[in-house]
């Protein structure tokens, strides 16, 4: 099983970077917010909530993104059928292209956060390294893992019943679009009393307890969905013509 | 008597708006090559699909290796090789990675990889462009890759939609030779559609003939060839339309027509040809060369095509 995976995963990155669109999309964002985004913004880069935010939020759009392909593309392309006729199992199948977005888009956000120390160290650190609270390395490694498997779970969930790639795209730049705007009008809507508990609860003491909590309630849905992608994955319910 | 490699009893597959396989009863036994013959949308695919478990039948079973295809089909999978309706190859890949990629799904050793996939590359003629995207390729060349990557593991059990669709004449010929060497020398099964009647008639030791997902004929080709009519076929001048109407109106003839301006006459049962030549003769005909023989494959296969169209059963 674990070879099979691996064989998948492995052949899943082969697929995100052996065509140009794929390595200049990763270069750009790695320009974008491991290069530009640092070197504008500061010493305050390394300290203020922007870094956690921004690199929590970069593997679900990465990894949603991708993993609109997974399916939907080698059924566009016809490769599908013939993967599926192979020895392989459901689940090797499934776990090893989910294995290939999760690692890209963690990987993407890794290495964003690595790239973006390293110019805010050499723009603004005057010789020394500039390096965030170790709660919230913590906070940034775990959290855009559990991100970016959120956004595989949904965009396989998505790919494996769409036809084509647009139309697997469609679904989930729509559903981000919804998330982020539909967010935004409740945070507006809110009672003044309440916003006010989201700001406390997001400052001071009880920043690591709204962390955790946050990062339980990821896990939770992770979980979710992977088995609702696992229930959902059959083999004989994936030919669609 | 050896287990059949293959075994359908009733098999039927509904989609939403038509039956494609219907009631579909049909043995495969073990090393022969079995032609399953029909025109587009007759539900070859879809048996195909079936029997590897790719979509699950609506009514009936079907067995392969003594496996049913709805509970075990990871095991039939493991035994078998397939080409299906697209060489499904992948595009960013180049060929001898397609073939690398495939060769560790079925986990093939390190040293049997670095024989095994130059081995068939030079044997299909690919080696020298190993290194290309297929994504450029002729469709006869992607067709030569993809039946690599179907022997690839040396399976005991080969699915192949259409092989020769898009192959030359020669690569076409090379590959029959090869799937002929195949059954006989190795005891592989393999289970080939065609529209290539010729080419069934050739290589299949048995062949099932299908339209609009029913099941018309299965055999030997040269048993269903003799299911056809006896025939006369007549070279030379002067076959008018009275010398038909006269042919025609004998009982022992069942049909008489002039076609690529040879004289063909159907003939009822085992009747002697004889007093049809004096016939001819007498009415002024130049005979150049008479054969008596069989129907072709590809007649009996029109035939039954016409049969079935014109049964009352049969859908619009």
């Amino acid at each position: 099983m674990l070879t099979d995976l691996w064989t998948v995963t492995v052949k899943g990155w082969k697929d995100l970077f052996l065509y140009r669109g794929g390595i200049i999309s990763t270069l750009v964002v790695l320009a974008a917010f491991g290069v530009v985004q640092p070197a504008l913004g500061g010493p305050e880069f390394t300290r203020g909530p922007f870094l956690p935010l921004l690199l929590i939020w970069l593997p679900l759009f990465l990894a949603a993104t991708m993993t609109a392909d997974s399916f939907a593309g080698e059924r566009e392309r016809h490769t599908l059928e013939t993967l599926l006729a192979s020895r392989l199992s459901d689940r090797a199948i499934l776990l090893g292209k989910l294995a290939a977005v999760v690692s890209y888009g963690w990987g993407v956000a890794l290495a964003s956060l690595s790239l973006g120390l390293i110019t805010a160290s050499l723009a603004h650190g005057h010789g020394r390294p500039l390096l965030p609270p170790a709660n919230t390395l913590a906070v940034i490694v775990t959290m855009s893992l559990l991100t970016s498997l959120l956004a595989a779970g949904a965009g396989t969930l998505v790919s494996l019943r769409s036809p084509t790639v647009r139309q697997a795209q469609q679904i989930l730049s729509t559903s981000l679009v919804v998330l982020i705007f539909g967010g935004t009008l409740i945070g507006r809507a809110l009672p003044a009393a309440w916003k006010l508990r989201f700001v406390t609860a997001l400052s001071g003491p009880q920043l690591v307890r709204t962390e955790l909590a946050l990062g339980a309630a990821l896990l939770a849905a992770d979980v979710v969905l992977l088995a609702a992608c696992l229930a959902t994955f059959h083999r004989a319910r994936l030919i669609l013509d | 008597m050896p287990e059949p490699v293959i075994r359908t009893r009733g098999l039927t597959r509904d989609f939403p708006s038509v039956r494609a396989v219907d009631d579909l009863s049909v043995e495969v036994p073990a090393g022969t090559v079995f032609g399953f013959l029909g025109p587009n949308g007759s539900g070859k695919t879809t048996t195909i699909r079936m029997l590897l478990g790719l979509i699950e039948p609506t009514g009936g079973r079907a067995t392969v290796f003594g496996f049913d295809t709805r509970r075990e089909s990871d095991q039939i999978r493991c035994r078998s090789g397939a080409l299906l309706e697209h060489p499904g190859l992948y595009d960013r890949l180049s060929a001898e990675e397609n073939l690398e990629f495939y060769a560790r799904v079925w986990r093939l050793e390190a040293a049997e990889r670095e024989r095994r996939i130059p081995e068939l590359l030079a044997h299909f003629g690919l080696w020298e462009r190993r290194r290309e995207l297929p994504a450029d390729w002729s469709r006869g060349m992607k067709q030569k890759l993809a039946v690599a990557r179907a022997l690839l593991h040396r399976p005991a059990l080969l699915f192949l939609d259409e092989p020769t669709a898009g192959l030359d004449p020669v690569a076409a010929a090379a590959l029959r030779e090869e799937l002929a060497d195949l059954a006989a020398r190795e005891g592989v099964t393999v289970f080939l559609t065609t529209h290539n009647l010729a080419e069934a008639e050739k290589l299949c030791g048995q062949v099932a003939v299908i339209r609009a997902g029913k099941l018309l004929a299965v055999g030997h080709p040269d048993e269903l060839r003799a299911s056809g009519a006896p025939r006369v076929e007549i070279a030379g001048r002067g076959f008018s339309q009275d010398v038909l109407a006269s042919l025609r109106a004998r009982p022992e003839v069942a049909g008489a027509e002039v076609a690529n301006g040879r004289l063909v006459i159907e003939l009822e049962g085992e009747a002697s040809t004889a007093p049809l030549i004096s016939l001819l003769v007498h009415a002024g005909v130049e005979i150049e060369d008479v054969r008596r023989g069989k129907a072709t494959l590809e007649e009996v296969f029109l035939t039954l095509m016409e049969e079935e169209q014109c049964s009352p059963t049969s859908g619009p």
